[in-house]
């Protein structure tokens, strides 16, 4: 009897899955259901070269949309899964409709963290998750438009750096005292403040905000200091949350993220996830993590895929990350924490430099700051756990393959 | 539409009618040949590597300085060596030869 296999959340996780299923040589039904109007698409681009208007929105897509059907696949879109029967194995969707699965894989992503504060609900303020608030964002975004950035993650100063070459005046507000204080140490925070600020960013940290004013559509946003920023046009960007409901009313293990193994599986034997919404081991970091990467959302899918095929091989990358802003290409690889030793190598100056993050002289992250060698070598370095002398480190001199 | 002949990473030979006016991974992805191509074409992972056919390497023009950087990196690289995101594919490449190189 022919199988189905369900993948709900049609993302970049949705979308490799259904291409590894089918590579496979899995033959069954294949069932993709995504509650956007797209295909699964490229979602970096949409704070970068879809924002800028460089890239036409169908080069996102990760596979053309008659690709679904000459695969066979069932692709639904517009489509909320809201209810998950593990009993009777089946799914169901917000029109009411059951759906019958062998197997079930979950890559339903995260969602945008909402600011919770007055006036959030004002017309022309915008966060940006999908294609459709890029476009919504990109009509708003003419010279001249009074862009109020809140967030100063790498989302957030992305938009900053399209907005400002766009001729817009643009301002960011950050609540923590430096920005991308999450994944970057503070020498290369200060570096990209300075970047955007030569840039004509305007960039305002410690700040909280507290509300938007305007009449219909937002004109000012307020902070906490009093302070009062006009505003035609706000694009928030403070972080996600995963998208974990329907898993945990299914009854799956969830801990910030559905909990699988390290094949993707949940605590169910016929259901695996992938992507931003697991919460997964990675045997070459030693723990548990979350993590919001295509990297990860593509290893991730393969690894599940596979097993829904009965092909076991585990998980275990390091993680790795870009972010492109003005004529700097960010290369990040691995976790760092806030302890560790930072060694910076290369020139800030020149635009071209390493920050290094040892723990325990263990070398476990990179900045890569246009700087492509450096990248590609750690790849290989972090994963070998390489311990590394800081002094040699710093001279950029040294080709870091031959450290 | 112009021909491209492609070696897969099991050694398959295969030929497509190519998609011209986007790049040579993108045809490769659209017709589901196994290759990561992660960052979707932005010259930052060097998942797309591939090895060009020597015959077809004067016309195919050189590495960008980025492209170079990522490439000279990689294990398995080759003077032949190029990334696909970085090649647009043309009317004029009908008949280009390329393999998909291994995963690193
Ligand atoms: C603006 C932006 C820029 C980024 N830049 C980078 C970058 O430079 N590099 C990088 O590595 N990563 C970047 N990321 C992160 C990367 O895009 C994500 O990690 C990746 O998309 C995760 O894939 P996913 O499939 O897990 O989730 P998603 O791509 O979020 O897909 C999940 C999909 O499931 C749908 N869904 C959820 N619940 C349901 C339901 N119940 N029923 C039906 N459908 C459902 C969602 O609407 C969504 O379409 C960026 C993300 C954004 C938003
Ligand atoms: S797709 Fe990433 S470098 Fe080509």
């Amino acid at each position: 009897m022919t199988q189905t296999f369900i993948v709900v959340g049609a993302g970049h996780a949705g979308g490799q899955a259904v291409a590894t299923l089918r590579s496979k040589g899995f033959d069954g039904r294949i069932i993709l259901i995504g509650d956007e109007r797209y295909v699964p698409y490229e979602r970096p681009p949409l704070s970068k070269a879809v924002l800028a208007g460089e890239l036409e929105v169908e080069r996102t897509f990760l596979k053309k949309e008659t690709w679904y059907p000459e695969k066979n696949i069932e692709f639904r879109p517009n489509t909320l899964v809201t209810k998950l029967d593990r009993k009777a194995r089946t799914i169901s969707t917000a029109s009411g409709e059951v759906l019958g699965y062998d197997k079930l894989l979950l890559a339903t992503g995260t969602r945008v963290r909402k600011l919770q504060a007055p006036g959030a609900d004002l017309d022309n303020i915008f966060y940006l998750r999908a294609l459709d608030d890029t476009l919504a964002i990109q009509r708003k975004m003419t010279p001249g438009t009074n862009v109020v950035i809140v967030g100063g993650g790498y989302i957030g100063l992305e938009v900053a750096a399209v907005a400002v070459k766009m001729g817009c005046t643009v301002t960011v507000l950050e609540g923590l005292e430096r920005v991308m204080s999450r994944v970057v140490a503070p020498e290369v925070s200060a570096f990209y403040h300075h970047v955007h600020t030569d840039a004509g960013v305007v960039i305002k940290t410690g700040m909280a905000v507290t509300g938007f004013e305007g009449d219909g559509k937002v004109e000012r946003v307020t902070c906490a200091d009093d302070s009062v920023f006009a505003a035609d046009l706000v694009v928030i960007g403070v972080g996600v949350l995963p998208n974990v409901e329907l898993a945990a009313e299914g009854d799956l293990a969830v801990d910030n993220g559905i909990v699988v193994d390290e094949y993707g599986q949940t605590s169910d034997d016929n259901i695996w996830a992938a992507g931003d919404c697991t919460n997964h081991p990675n045997a070459l970091l030693g723990r548990r993590l979350r993590l919001e990467s295509v990297q990860n959302a593509v290893d991730q899918a393969k690894t599940a895929a596979n097993a829904m095929c009965g092909e076991l091989k585990p998980y275990s990358e390091i993680p790795w990350f870009w972010s492109d802003q003005y004529d700097l290409k960010l290369q990040i690889v691995g976790l760092s924490e806030p302890g560790d030793e930072v060694v910076i190598r290369g020139n800030p100056a020149e635009r071209k430099f390493s920050a290094l993050y040892l723990r325990h002289g263990k070398f476990v992250a990179i900045n890569a700051i246009n700087m492509i060698k450096d990248f590609m070598a750690a790849k290989k370095l972090i994963a070998e756990g390489k311990i590394l002398d800081p002094d040699k480190a710093a001279d950029a001199e040294i080709a870091l393959k031959d450290m | 539409m112009a021909k491209l002949h492609i070696t897969d990473r099991e050694g398959v030979e295969t030929v497509i009618e190519g998609e011209v006016g986007i790049s040579v991974m993108e045809n490769l992805r659209d017709n589901d040949y196994e290759l990561e191509a992660i960052c979707g074409g932005q010259c930052s992972c060097a998942t797309c590597h591939i090895y060009i056919d020597d015959a077809w390497m004067a016309k195919i023009g050189a590495r960008n300085d980025e492209e170079n950087e990522l490439l000279e990196e990689l294990d398995c690289v080759q003077p032949n060596s190029r990334l696909s995101c970085q090649i647009e594919f043309t009317e004029d490449m009908d008949g280009l030869a390329i393999v998909i190189a291994p995963d690193e």
